[in-house]
């Protein structure tokens, strides 16, 4: 672990070299899911509930899709790049170093610059953590805290499964975005709003539902079924089956030679 | 002229060669058309009188948007462009007897046709199929449909003429990074690609339909689900041809401006 934060505040020095260009993405970055926000916000100002979740509600649900979305993007971007890592043969070089090839490849990428987005999460929260109308006891905290948790680890199960794909093909990853990308654009509204056969899906073959949806319906009152606090924990759970997946790829490898 | 056909043919063909691309791309986007409108459906159910569009028009919007989504997605960039202004490639290019903004245009629409045309049948074809009211529906008369297909070309031109100013702008920059995230945000959002514009507060609205970003998509999708009345149409598409005739211009002129005092970037 000292490892991986040595290697953190390397690039994060390195990025630091270039402030414009890194404040002009973090800006962009915040600017992207602020669009996104001004959809919602349109849609409550015609609509006035959604599945009988209010305005407040819906936003702090996005801004815990959004916080756990971009620390999961920040720190396991590496496997983002992955495809790359394999074609020009970097990951030999991985492969011969006496360290955890994923330690590597996490560290070697690590985008700050999603701070931007992070930071319209946090402004989500600070208007919505009040307006919810939540009471906020101790075990509503916790539940939050179990929700991000959870979140930023079954966001970077599905990043590793990304990456494992690359060891097999490298064509059609694309379809992989469904899930990281739609589940950051969609996991803004409840996932209740798609439908029965929705949930059941992000329930129990990709677990979204479990960090998102059910502890979201404890939190906000709408169910006092204790069970679900806990259910992130089940959710990260999901993490296993990736790192399983992860290892058939590194023994499936094969250098490109290069 | 020639010699930007060939252009354009090399391109198109270029980029039809990434089927198994395509079918990844065509999934993506019809799990992405669905959810959305499922989500929709969930607003819809409230059972509110004063809806901006009805749900199949709503439909149909949305899987023309997915079918067509190459044609008028903003963050596609051509990279090569960008790189040449960088590292001085540009000289070359200079050197070559044609007009660069041409050839940049005719290389633009090539991509992101070939991309279009390779997608866009799956998804409509299936779409066609789905149950009502989730289908998209045929255009509500023939002259609709007629315009509908003048006004998708115009407002693909129109895009490829605003993406322009994009690439022109890093002769003064030098960087493509902030001005690309910024400009994907606004024509994405204003263009009506993250919530069909009806949607959009009343004031705002009509703010927003003067600006060319509500020529690109919004147009000829509402062409032809019929939200835009047929006494309407030409109207909205005499408005697409003055937008691309304002943006080629300063485009063009932008160019000029730009090729004049060009510094070659040494390397």
């Amino acid at each position: 672990m000292n490892l991986y934060w040595k290697y953190a505040s390397i690039i994060l020095r390195s990025q630091m070299q270039y402030k414009v260009s890194f404040i002009m993405s973090a800006v962009g970055q915040f600017l992207v899911s602020f669009t996104t926000f001004l959809g919602v916000y349109f849609m409550f100002s015609r609509f006035n509930s959604v599945k009988g979740f209010t305005f407040s509600e819906v936003l702090l649900c996005f801004a815990v899709i959004l916080t756990s979305f971009s620390l999961a993007e920040c720190f396991v971007r590496g496997f983002d790049a992955f495809s790359g890592i394999i074609s020009n043969g970097e990951f030999d070089r991985i492969m011969v170093r006496p360290r955890n090839e994923i330690l590597q490849v996490l560290a070697s990428r690590i985008e700050f610059s999603r701070i931007g987005r992070l930071l319209q999460a946090l402004v989500m929260f600070a208007y919505a953590i009040p307006a919810s109308r939540v009471d906020w006891t101790f075990d509503k905290i916790l539940t939050l805290i179990f929700m991000l948790a959870g979140g930023i680890i079954v966001f970077s199960g599905l990043f590793i499964i990304y990456a494992s794909l690359c060891f097999f093909t490298i064509e059609g990853l694309e379809f992989m975005n469904i899930f990281t990308d739609g589940g950051r654009e969609f996991g803004r509204y409840p996932f209740s709003v798609y439908g029965e056969g929705v949930l059941k899906f992000l329930t129990f073959v990709i677990p979204l539902a479990l960090f998102q949806y059910y502890p979201f319906i404890y939190l906000i009152g709408k169910s006092d079924n204790t069970c679900y606090m806990f259910l992130p924990l089940v959710g990260m759970l999901f993490i296993i089956p990736c790192l399983i997946f992860w290892r058939i790829g590194v023994r499936h490898y094969q250098s490109t030679g290069s | 002229m020639n010699k930007y056909l060939s252009f354009f043919k090399i391109r198109l063909t270029n980029g039809l060669q990434y089927r198994g691309a395509a079918w990844a791309g065509v999934a993506t986007q019809f799990v992405w058309g669905g959810m959305t409108l499922l989500m929709f459906r969930a607003f819809y159910q409230n059972g509110e009188n004063s809806l901006p569009m009805t749900f199949p028009e709503l439909s149909s919007y949305i899987w023309l948007q997915q079918g067509f989504l190459a044609l008028y997605m903003a963050w596609y960039f051509d990279n090569d462009i960008f790189n040449s202004i960088t590292s001085g490639n540009i000289a070359y290019e200079l050197c070559r007897p044609i007009d660069l903004y041409a050839m940049w245009f005719v290389k633009n629409m090539a991509v992101r046709l070939s991309r279009a045309i390779l997608r866009c049948f799956p998804i409509l074809i299936v779409a066609v199929f789905l149950p009502k009211p989730f289908n998209i529906s045929l255009p509500c008369t023939p002259v609709a449909g007629l315009m509908f297909i003048i006004s998708l070309i115009l407002g693909f031109l129109v895009l490829v003429a605003f993406s322009m100013l994009i690439y022109i702008s890093v002769f003064y920059t030098l960087s493509s990074l902030g001005i690309r995230i910024l400009t994907t945000s606004v024509v994405e959002f204003l263009g009506g690609a993250i919530i069909p514009l009806p949607f959009f507060p009343q004031k705002l609205q009509t703010l927003v339909m003067l600006l060319p970003f509500a020529s690109m998509q919004n147009t000829p999708f509402q062409i032809y689900n019929g939200y835009i009345a047929s006494s309407e149409i030409l109207k909205s598409v005499l408005f697409q041809i003055i937008w691309l005739g304002i943006l080629l211009k300063l485009g063009k002129l932008l160019m000029q401006q730009a090729l004049k005092k060009v510094v070659v970037q040494g390397g």
